[in-house]
């Protein structure tokens, strides 16, 4: 079709919603936000006529792409590190893909604008689109990578898995509560505006760069979507603030938003972007310079602040906070620490960094070695099971660290952690502003104003709580991360595929059990729970133990 | 040239490098497991329909160990098994209570529920989704195209004019307020992936269907010299004849239970009505009119439901009713849903009787495609195993 005809077309369909006559539409979901009734434009402008042959012809060049990658062997120019981590990425992502399409829905009745729903429909399909292409493309890499192990369990793990449970906000986080904060403010102004940047567009760069040119054809199509998605978001947010009944909202609500997303997804995408990588280019950009250019210029100084002028409160400070966190505070490089140290709880291989990568990092993130250096030579040291046990039991000046109870990501970043007895349990949080997410936000007043709709934090938030007092060989069974023969173990800390070198049930089972950090926290006396938060604040970088 | 040319500097590029990274290049544990293995297949093999779609929604039940993690504001999480009063085997027995030091406490028997048996006759993901459309609006267009050029458009007569103005127009509302408020609505609603995808691929069906006479009707607004193309809006908000029709539609959309709005359309209307309408009516009274492009236009809408919805409707049904634990209950409510929306749709059905004295050649009887679109109704309840309604002899 003529860019002329679909202007036409476009606006002849806009003639196809009605209003109701007889009976109204099922309302099922809630929001404490206010819309007017007012004439809006679709900000779509898509028509199914056009759009079926788009998306068709993108998916011939998808498939063209993923038969020439097989033809052309394209694993065997795959980097190992790389792929062990599309392990964990691609065992998320097609969740909150979705996510997103069953989100779409809770905002017909709460955005009683029907020009803008006609625009939610396609992104619902686009989701399933994105969500079935991507289950489809670990598929291929289960049946052409060399160690499939991880993929073939993968969904099963990600359900099961605490790695797995931090991705699920990015999913859960866009359907439930009130319906703008879901499926408005969180998904499209924040997650898919912003996040999906480093996710859809820095990500890929850097799977091209490690031999894998499938992961840029599958995402770069996607994002092709997401760009369109991102009007939709757009379009809502302008009519809530067309009432400034809904400015506190939209505070409260760009605030979580984007906390949860860069506790999220920085730490997820900054450890594939900075620790699955081996290339080393000094002049290649560092997450940390990626996220400058595509999250706080791009999204943060040319889409939010614009939108100040109409009354949007920007949350200039946990912009700056974020960045903190990742430039000054090392952010990625605790948490890919962290999944080191945890990688046997895990259902990938992460293999150690070495001298190329050393150099690299301290090019990158001066001071980088004296943090993490040491430890990332001792977990070199540690990876093969020759008479010692999986790092996280030896002594390495690393204390595991307590989780967040609201992101679920662990306190690392010691000096932030935060503790708080909320709903009458103990809780340590990362940093004041999840903190105030679990005690202040998720709550039915805020402020003094009630808010019925927003949602609530629930479910067993700490992964550890469940196997309290197990033996680690009886987790990693239960769990299923176990090979087919039935005693290998699907993680390793190393990429060598020799049976003699990859660690067992068996050398587990020689591990001391495992402890939950909250239930010994709940344990404690009042005395001993502020000697306990008083040291653990003075630890680090590098997860080095606090002193007293 | 006498000056030296400097040589042009190296670009920084990743090197591609060997690493031997492909299947079969090692043998270890797990180096053959190719297949995923958290799923058991409907059939013998896992097909790539399965392997997109089974899972991905999680459910507390199975793997989800640590639970749905956000709540709306009652604290329940996820896809509530009770937003719809059908039942599915083993939903009533209690999930795994997990707690401190509980472990995953994963069911040894899977599915826990009988939800998660149910697969996509039709196999939609992604890549057949978009195939089949893309094979649908090119046959459109093109139907529609050859149409213009060979000034088929000329042969209709003044009635048929008003009549497709009219009331093939009006249709397009009801395809695009069930795609919309109905389908699309209902994908937030069931437990499992395998439903939620087969109900969006619905929606789409239902609202490229709308678009598909929406923009008919433009062609044929640029086409036909007095055809007026905003004379369907006039004809669904006020026309007599449609007023049974659209109070139903309005009423489908606002069912709660997301089976009921499924059942009642797809098992209910459609065949009463929406086959009625299509089939019985315009497609039959088209070619005595001297248009043969009406047809296709609407049948293809026609076909996405006789050929695909209906199809993954069904089976849905029908283990809801063969349900080893909850037959009984499900007949029940289903022969309850199938009262109501009988009478309801059966009454909206005969308001459209006018319709058939419109065109200047007349279709077949209204009462024969009535005997016919119910006929063909009592063939679908009874395969499910349920009785045609007493209502059904209105």
């Amino acid at each position: 079709m003529s860019r002329q005809s679909v202007a036409k077309a476009h606006q002849k369909i806009q003639e196809l919603s009605w209003e109701p006559a007889y009976h109204e539409p099922v309302s099922q979901y809630g929001t404490d936000y206010t819309f007017q009734k007012a004439q809006k434009k679709d900000p779509l402008k898509q028509v199914l006529r056009s759009y079926f042959p788009m998306q068709e012809e993108k998916d011939h060049r998808v498939y063209g792409a993923s038969d020439g990658a097989i033809r052309g062997n394209m694993f065997r120019q795959v980097q190992e590190r790389w792929l062990e981590w599309q392990k964990l990425f691609l065992s998320i992502i097609p969740l909150p893909e979705i996510s997103a399409a069953r989100a779409m829905p809770l905002l017909f009745r709460t955005v009683p604008n029907p020009e803008l729903h006609n625009g939610q429909a396609i992104q619902m399909i686009d989701e399933v689109r994105h969500s079935t292409i991507q289950q489809n493309l670990k598929r291929l890499y289960m049946n052409n990578y060399i160690d499939p192990a991880g993929f073939n369990s993968s969904l099963r793990n990600f359900q099961s898995d605490y790695c797995g449970t931090i991705g699920r906000q990015f999913a859960e986080g866009f359907i439930t509560g009130d319906a703008i904060t879901a499926a408005s403010i969180y998904l499209t102004i924040v997650a898919e505006t912003a996040f999906t940047n480093t996710l859809f567009v820095a990500r890929p760069a850097e799977a091209a760069a490690n031999g894998d040119y499938l992961l840029p054809t599958v995402f770069h199509s996607v994002q092709s979507d997401e760009s369109r998605h991102i009007s939709n978001g757009y379009a809502t947010l302008l009519m809530a603030l067309a009432d400034e009944g809904n400015h506190q909202l939209l505070a409260r609500d760009l605030r979580y938003a984007w906390w949860n997303n860069h506790r999220v997804v920085d730490a997820a995408i900054g450890t594939f972007i900075e620790y699955g990588t081996k290339d080393r280019r000094k002049d290649r950009e560092s997450y940390a310079e990626m996220w400058r250019r595509w999250i706080y210029d791009d999204y943060y100084r040319s889409y939010l602040v614009p939108l100040e002028k109409y009354g949007l409160e920007i949350p200039h400070d946990l912009i700056e906070e974020s960045w903190n966190q990742i430039w000054n505070k090392g952010y990625v490089h605790e948490v890919a620490q962290f999944f080191a140290t945890g990688w046997l709880a895990n259902y990938w291989r992460i293999d150690p960094m070495d001298d190329k990568d050393f150099e690299w990092f301290e090019y990158k993130y001066p001071g980088w070695y004296d943090k993490y250096g040491a430890w990332w030579e001792n977990y070199n040291r540690l990876s093969k099971p020759h008479g010692n046990k999986p790092i996280v039991f030896e002594e390495v000046d690393y204390e595991y660290p307590h989780r967040c109870w609201t992101c679920m990501v662990p306190c690392l970043v010691r000096e932030d952690m935060v503790m708080e007895k909320v709903d009458g349990q103990w809780r340590t949080y990362c940093h004041e502003m999840c903190k105030w997410t679990d005690a202040t936000a998720f709550r039915p007043t805020y402020q003094g104003r009630n808010t019925p709709n927003m949602g609530k934090l629930i479910g067993h938030r700490e992964w550890e709580t469940l196997y309290h007092g197990w033996n680690w060989a009886d987790v990693v069974s239960d769990m299923g991360f176990v090979r087919d023969d039935g005693k290998t173990m699907v993680a390793q800390p190393h990429l060598d595929l020799n049976p003699k070198e990859m660690w067992t049930l068996d050398d587990l089972r020689k591990c001391p059990p495992l402890a939950s950090p909250n239930v010994l926290l709940n344990e404690m006396s009042d005395a001993e729970r502020t000697a306990f938060a008083t040291r653990y604040v003075k630890g680090g970088p590098g997860g080095r133990p606090g002193k007293d | 040239m006498t000056t030296a040319q400097n040589p042009a500097p190296e670009r920084s590029v990743p090197k591609p490098v060997f690493t031997d990274a492909e299947a079969g290049a090692r043998v270890f544990p797990d180096s053959s497991s190719r297949q995923y293995n958290y799923y058991k297949p409907q059939k013998r093999k896992q097909s790539v329909y399965e392997d997109v779609t089974v899972d991905v929604q999680p459910d507390p039940r199975h793997y989800l160990s640590q639970g749905w993690l956000y709540g709306f504001a009652d604290g329940r999480g996820g896809y509530p098994l009770d937003w719809t009063a059908l039942k599915a085997w083993g939903q009533d027995k209690e999930a795994p209570q997990r707690g401190i030091g509980s472990g995953g406490m994963f069911p040894k028997e899977w599915p826990a529920t009988g939800w998660h048996e149910f697969r996509d006759p039709n196999e939609e993901w992604e890549l057949t989704f978009y195939r089949n459309n893309s094979n649908v609006v090119r046959q459109v267009n093109q139907n529609v195209e050859s149409a213009k050029l060979s000034k088929a458009f000329e042969q209709w007569n003044p009635n048929w004019v008003r009549f497709v103005e009219q009331h093939v127009g009006a249709w397009m509302h009801v395809d695009h307020g069930l795609g919309l408020y109905l389908f699309a609505n209902a994908n937030r609603r069931a437990p499992t992936n395998m439903h939620n995808n087969a109900i969006s691929v619905n929606s789409m069906h239902r609202i490229r269907a709308a678009q598909d006479l929406a923009l008919y009707n433009l062609t044929l607004s640029e086409e036909i010299e007095g055809f007026d193309g905003t004379a369907h809006l006039e004809t669904w908000k006020s026309d007599p004849a449609w007023q049974g029709v659209r109070d139903v539609a309005e009423r489908l959309t606002g069912i709660d239970d997301w089976c009921e709005a499924i059942f009642a359309a797809n098992i209910v209307f459609e065949p009463l009505v929406g086959e009625l309408f299509r089939s019985q009516l315009v497609q039959q009274a088209a070619p005595r009119n001297g248009d043969f492009v009406t047809p296709t236009v609407i049948g293809a809408g026609e076909h996405d439901f006789a050929e695909r919805d209906l199809r993954y409707t069904t089976a849905m049904f029908e283990l809801l009713t063969n349900d080893r634990e909850f037959a009984d209950h499900n007949k029940a409510l289903l022969q309850d849903w199938l009262s109501t929306w009988t009478a309801l749709a059966l009454s909206a059905a005969r308001t459209l009787q006018p319709l058939w004295s419109q065109p200047d050649a007349k279709p077949p009887r209204f009462e024969d495609g009535l005997d016919r679109v119910k006929s063909r109704f009592s063939g679908i309840v009874t395969s499910l195993g349920l009785e045609a309604p007493k209502e059904l002899a209105q």
